[in-house]
């Protein structure tokens, strides 16, 4: 599975993208991060507060609950500031 | 009908001038430009970077353009936001609405800015005199892009 970090959270993290593969009781997005906050502290600061996080899969948002499968993209981010 | 993701600059004129160039059914062009602050919260801003999600954000804009036509009988749209590292008084994002009246490109057009605002996965990073940090989203910038929301489910049906 290949996961996307952005801005603050490319940061905490210390990578952009990589690709993972994930245990099988992982099964939604909430479960991908508290797998991920299981990696080290990098990954527990970066996401200590998921209120402040924002979620893509196959580059659609989605929710804590929506349901991610091997294959799929998804990327992690704080709330967007365009424009 | 076009959205464009670049680092380099853009020019309104041109770009109107392209948009409408042979076209004799456009009344009104409505545009807006966004630039580089020099001041944000009190601190002086030297520079700002721009990420963006190369993929994403090229479909997200195509959503938020279509979403527009949808609304208003446009006869033509044009989106083009920059990324990378701007200085303040660069241009940063241009939204440009083109119909036979007026009411539909000027509304269109501000719909179309304060969408993008809330859902075109952008960030910036402002270097100010206290060192670099992320401008963080704003209330006032949901705000305005709920205002566009239209009840009874009648957004969530277009974006299907």
């Amino acid at each position: 599975m290949k996961i996307l970090y952005f801005a603050w959270l490319r940061q905490r993290v210390g990578a952009g993208e990589e690709t993972v593969d994930l245990p099988e009781e992982v099964r939604n997005v909430a479960g991908l991060i508290d797998w991920l906050k299981s990696r080290g502290p990098k990954y527990e600061e970066a996401f200590r507060d998921t209120s402040a996080i924002r979620v893509a899969v196959n580059q659609e948002f989605a929710g804590l609950d929506a349901a991610i499968a091997t294959g799929d993209e998804i990327a992690l981010f704080p709330p967007m500031t365009g424009g | 009908m076009s959205v464009r993701i670049q680092r380099e600059d853009f020019d309104l004129g041109a770009e109107v001038a392209a948009l409408t160039g042979g076209r004799t059914d456009i009344g009104g062009v409505a545009s807006f430009q966004g630039l580089v602050r020099d001041m944000a919260g009190g601190e002086r801003i030297a520079a700002m970077t721009l990420e963006h999600y190369p993929g994403m954000t090229e479909k997200m804009l195509g959503e938020i353009e279509a979403e527009a036509r949808a609304r208003w009988p446009l006869d033509a749209t044009l989106i083009v936001h920059r990324y990378g590292r701007l200085e303040p008084g660069d241009r940063i994002v241009l939204v440009v609405t083109a119909s036979a009246h007026r009411k539909a490109a000027l509304e269109s057009c501000e719909f179309l800015i304060d969408w993008l605002k809330s859902r075109a996965p952008f960030w910036k990073l402002e270097e100010t005199g206290a060192g670099a940090q992320w401008v963080a989203a704003r209330d006032s910038d949901d705000e305005a892009a709920a205002r566009w929301e239209e009840p009874s489910g009648t957004a969530s049906k277009a974006a299907e």
